[in-house]
């Protein structure tokens, strides 16, 4: 057992104490019918093979290509003192903050963290965080539903196809209806929320509770924000807006154009990928809504002698007490995640944020005439801040093929849309403050040799076949 | 001790009547038992109420109650000076604590409140 | 409102100056943002604080020394097992290889992950006695939600849609009937009998055609185990509902019972309490879920598959139209199931029940040496947890079970769960996991019999307690009354940004 520290002596004296011989004693309760069969598993692996398997593990990952992926997760650069400060005993280790006077540290960090995020979002409300992006956006719907009392969503489809398919689910076990508001197909706009399509909805069919649109959205592109909210807004609905916390260094933020509630994923600050997790789910809203944020919140008080103090507020609300009638389940927060996104916020300062805003913006221009020359032009026109999708042929044999020389061409874009043949030859690519010119360089040349050589390819087999 | 030209609910609910309008709020003993008070929902003006139904929630720090119509009607008030003072209710649970205020459609449904000796033995009673 | 006392820092907005801080980014080229029309360009910048690495590291670092944490005490905690978090986790979960991959990547250059995720599942089912796991679910409440909705797909694709009910103990935790209403249903709590188990009477009574599913913490929240068990799950499957098991006090239990073998339909491990991954202050955790046969069908998507050639991959969306769909983006908490897949590891099967036995072993110990000073409510052993109750000594000197929580921290102790269950007046639910010594159960032991005595000879010093903690109580009546959630102080950036 290899952090126990029972010895056959201490085991013996708590026996003696209950005046039985053993352990078993103490699990005869158990129906004798109901006993577990043997736990068939790998035998104890001291730490240093352990630490062996755990290498080899992750050695058969890789993670030395050049990666041009986005879509809701971003490589960026993370300062050496997030890590340092994140390995400390006392954050890690601690329990949730629900004794407040031995948890400052811990409540005065989310505190601290709400009001971070309350200033990127110009919202004033900031929840204590939610589990990811996802289902931010799933609870910023179910929000909106309790707000204005009514049972029907709209959600953009240039919203990120995984935050749709959480807010199905939630929707359904809400009995919600959720209707996607289409996207446009051609023109100037192409890819970015139909607006006239959006006010059909609204004014047909349920009572529209909220709209959510993502800025920016799966496509990189920049969405009429402004507009949406309006109309939401003229329809007696929210308007929810799904955000990428870094660029609101240098993009209009929700609150600036009108949003209620605003979700989205914090993985972008301070946090690495991970395969998926653990990440923070920001979610924020207007002080009129504060009553339907669900899970936790932080506020400041005073102690009994006047000192300033923290401590978990509105506690009511939560499930522990409010039982059947709480509007989430959520018993957790993402409190060590929030933690890394204060530190790495504290760390880089505005002037930081806005560099890695405008240096991802600086590459992926680059990136964009490098791929253009290479003969994989963009597919949409309008605005991106730092990612966008590009026209290529039989996108996903391209994506498998330049994998095998070493780069991650980003998002074969019908490996997340399946349904939509015209996401069939498209790529999904972006750039940030760590992509490299060599990167975009060795990234360029090796599609315009696949793309030639196909194109060769082509050319010959119409030759043979003459 | 409680005031004697009150009826009371089982639910620890206050009625004060005045021709047809009756005033509600919760009791001392109710109010004493969630502790400090921090927020009161209440319906909206115009809402119908049935007698015994939910109309609304009192939260405490720590906790949260349900609040019960003790009679039918339509609600014609409420407290608005709750929503930034609800210690009001540890206060002044007679007086400035009061939730809201009904017009009885019912009548007959007061006969079936407790009268203030009743509800003492019921907190007695514990 | 002022900072005083020698510990407490001032916020981080209160030590911003204009000019401090810059360095970890280089700055990017003049017009890099000129591209972006003005109509979507923020109109000011955020008013973020401008610090030095310095700063930084000694505001946070001073901020973590406010805490109490596993690593620092001991936190009695019944339900939440707060166990050592192994250091060797912590250096697995930030190895490049797994803290790097993207989780968009292809599977063919995620094998090691997909593996280790894999292997985690095999470990659990067979740990729970089920069929299959989902590791997706984020946290406990979000696997509970996967496990309703599942039974409720189940019971829609037996055309069964007259099951609109839930039935829970009254004993149960908030997320539960929490976890209903998200699916759904309607929650029907059922009381507890007198010997804190579940009522099998008023259980048969309420079981019907309009239930869909039972959800029972096993041992429960009282730390005893269920010894009905099996006449409750046999009355369950009898009106076709399903049973779902609050997998919480699994630490009491591996080895000994398997909920899938005994006739649970579908269970939520918690990592963060049985699998020693950290709390990391409230979160983040991890909600596996583990389900029998009839709900396979149902289990979120993506799964997780091997291939006939050893090789791993996730399955596409849209392959498996019978899943509930996604509960959240990605395959899950991959960085925490990387601590639990090597706290399994480790301790292989004979460990892992060593855990329970040990864990069974302590809080008996720790409960014996507290009987005549607190009450006992249930005189029966216990598991890995028991509730003790100061309903006596609040009778004798008004000291409640607050007042004695709070003294704790005089004595350098994290209170335990107090006011839960709900069904235990003046309640304090203790629960010592394995990883703490013999000297440590018995400090504590003698800190709470200390505690007692003060009750009766110096109650004021319980009144006002803590006394030696960084703050002392705190005004949670004006918190809540008059929020005050986020700093107000900083007005647009300092200095101007160049370009």
């Amino acid at each position: 057992m290899p952090y126990g520290p029972h010895t056959p002596d201490d085991r013996a004296h708590m026996l003696a104490a209950l005046g039985i011989d053993s352990v078993d004693v103490l699990f005869d309760d158990i129906p004798a019918a109901l006993r577990a069969s043997r736990l068939d598993l790998p035998d104890p692996e001291p730490e240093l093979e352990l630490s062996s398997r755990l290498l080899d593990l992750a050695g058969r990952n890789r993670t030395d290509l050049a990666s041009f992926l986005g879509a809701g997760v971003y490589r960026h650069y993370i300062p050496a003192a997030v890590d340092q400060i994140l390995l400390r005993g006392e954050w890690y280790t601690a329990y949730t903050p629900y004794q407040p006077e031995i948890s400052q540290g811990t409540l005065q960090s989310i505190y601290e963290y709400e009001s971070l995020i309350a200033e990127l979002m110009s919202l004033d409300v900031v929840s204590a965080s939610h589990y990811d992006g996802a289902t931010a956006t799933a609870e910023a719907g179910l929000m909106a539903c309790r707000a204005t009392r009514r049972e029907r969503l709209l959600v953009s489809a240039g919203v990120h196809p995984q935050y749709r398919a959480t807010l199905k689910t939630y929707c359904e076990g809400g009995q919600l209806e959720l209707d996607d508001v289409p996207l446009i197909a051609d023109g100037p706009a192409a890819g970015t929320t139909d607006l006239a399509a959006l006010e059909r909805l609204l004014a047909d069919g349920t009572p529209v509770a909220g709209v959510i649109a993502a800025q920016p959205n799966f496509f990189g592109l920049l969405e009429p924000m402004a507009e949406m909210s309006k109309l939401a807004h003229a329809a007696g609905g929210k308007f929810v807006a799904v955000v990428e916390p870094v660029s609101l260094a240098v993009l209009a933020s929700p609150g600036e154009y009108g949003a209620d509630i605003a979700a989205g994923e914090g993985q972008p600050l301070g946090i690495p990928p991970q395969y998926g997790g653990p990440y923070l789910g920001l979610l924020a809203s207007t002080d009129e809504l504060v009553r339907q944020i669900p899970g936790r919140l932080v506020g400041m008080t005073t102690d009994l002698e006047g000192r300033r103090a923290y401590v978990m507020t509105m506690r009511a609300r939560e499930q522990d007490i409010r039982r059947e009638k709480a509007a989430s389940n959520i018993c957790t927060n993402q409190a060590l995640l929030a933690l890394a996104a204060s530190v790495y916020l504290a760390t880089i300062g505005p002037h930081g944020l806005r560099d890695v805003a405008a240096l991802g913006a600086a590459r992926a221009a680059e990136l964009e005439a490098a791929l253009a020359s290479a003969g994989a032009p963009r597919i949409h026109p309008g605005p991106y801040l730092n990612e966008f999708a590009v026209r290529v042929p039989h996108a996903r044999e391209v994506h498998r093929r330049l994998l095998e020389r070493g780069v991650l061409a980003g998002l074969a874009l019908s490996d997340a849309i399946p349904d939509d043949p015209a996401m069939a030859d498209a790529l999904l690519v972006c750039a940030t403050e760590v992509t490299t010119s060599g990167e975009i360089r060795r990234f360029a040349d090796a599609l315009g040799e696949e793309l030639h050589g196909s194109a060769r390819d082509a050319v010959a087999a119409a030759g043979v076949a003459r | 001790m409680v005031p004697t030209d009150l009826r009371y609910t089982k639910d620890h609910e206050w009625v004060r009547v005045d021709g047809d309008i009756a005033t509600v709020g919760i009791t001392e003993y109710a109010a004493e038992q969630l502790g400090d008070i921090v927020f009161v929902e209440l319906p909206d003006t115009g809402s119908r109420l049935v007698q015994f139904g939910t109309f609304g929630v009192v939260e405490s720090v720590k906790a949260v109650s349900d609040l019960f119509a003790p009679l039918a009607g339509e609600v014609v008030e409420t407290n608005a000076a709750l929503a930034g003072r609800p210690e009001l209710v540890n206060t002044e649970p007679y007086g400035g604590g009061w939730m809201l205020r009904i017009r009885i459609s019912e009548p007959g449904q007061l006969d079936g409140l407790l009268a203030p000796d009743a509800y003492v033995a019921l907190t007695a009673a514990g | 409102m002022s900072v005083t006392g020698p510990k407490l820092q001032p916020t981080i907005f209160e030590l911003s100056r204009p000019g401090r801080g810059e360095g970890k980014i280089p700055h990017a080229p003049k017009g890099a943002l000129d591209r972006i029309p003005q109509d979507q360009r923020r109109a000011s910048p955020p008013a973020l604080p401008e610090l030095n690495e310095p700063e930084v590291v000694r505001h946070y670092v001073n901020l973590s020394h406010l805490n109490y944490s596993v690593d620092s005490g001991f936190y009695p905690l019944g339900s939440c097992t707060m166990k050592f978090n192994p250091k060797i986790n912590e250096w697995a979960a930030r190895l490049p290889g797994f803290a790097n991959l993207h989780p968009m990547a292809p599977d063919e250059v995620a094998q090691g992950t997909l593996q280790l995720l894999w292997e985690l599942e095999q470990a659990l089912a067979e740990i729970s006695g089920m069929q299959a796991v989902t590791l997706q679910p984020a946290a406990g409440a979000q696997g509970e939600l996967a496990g309703i909705l599942m039974i409720r797909a189940y019971h829609r694709s037996r055309g069964d849609t007259g099951r609109t009910e839930v039935l829970v103990p009254d004993s149960s935790h908030g997320t539960n009937p929490a976890t209903a209403t998200m699916a759904g249903f309607q929650t029907v709590t059922i009381p507890s009998a007198a010997d804190g188990g579940v009522d099998l009477a008023a259980f048969r009574a309420a079981l019907g055609p309009r239930t869909a599913a039972v959800m029972i913490t096993n041992p429960s929240t009282l730390g005893l185990f269920e010894a009905r068990i099996g006449e409750l799950l046999d009355a369950v499957h009898e009106v076709g509902a399903l049973a779902y098991m609050d997998g919480a006090n699994l630490n009491a239990i591996l080895g000994r019972f398997k909920p899938g073998e005994a006739g649970f339909d579908v269970m939520h491990f918690n990592v963060h309490k049985t699998f020693s991954t950290p709390h990391g202050g409230g979160g983040p955790g991890a909600g596996p879920v583990g389900v029998g046969h009839r709900l396979v069908p149902f289990l979120p998507s993506p799964r997780v598959l091997r291939e006939a050639d050893g090789t791993f991959r996730l399955e596409r969306p849209g392959e498996r139209t019978t899943s509930i769909g996604r509960l959240r983006s990605c395959v899950g908490n991959t960085g925490v199931l990387v601590r639990a897949y090597a706290y399994i590891r480790a301790h292989g099967g004979s460990g892992l029940r060593q855990v329970s036995d040990d864990a069974v072993l302590a809080a008996n110990y720790l409960k014996s040496r507290l009987a005549g000073t607190y009450d006992l409510p249930y005189d029966r052993p216990c598991k890995h947890e028991f509730v003790a109750s100061a309903t006596t000594i609040k009778r004798e000197t008004g000291i409640r079970t607050l007042d004695i929580a709070k003294r704790l921290i005089d004595f350098g102790y994290h209170p335990p769960t107090i006011y839960f269950p709900l069904i235990v007046d003046e309640g304090m639910l203790i629960e010592p996991t394995e990883t703490e010594s013999l000297e440590t159960l018995d400090a504590f032991a003698d800190a709470l019999i200390a505690i007692a005595g003060e009750a009766r000879t110096d109650p004021g010093v319980l009144h006002d307690a803590p006394h030696s903690a960084p703050v002392r109580r705190l005004d949670e009546a004006t918190a809540a009354r008059h929020p005050n959630l986020r700093w107000r102080g900083m007005t647009g950036a300092q200095t101007p940004c160049p370009d």
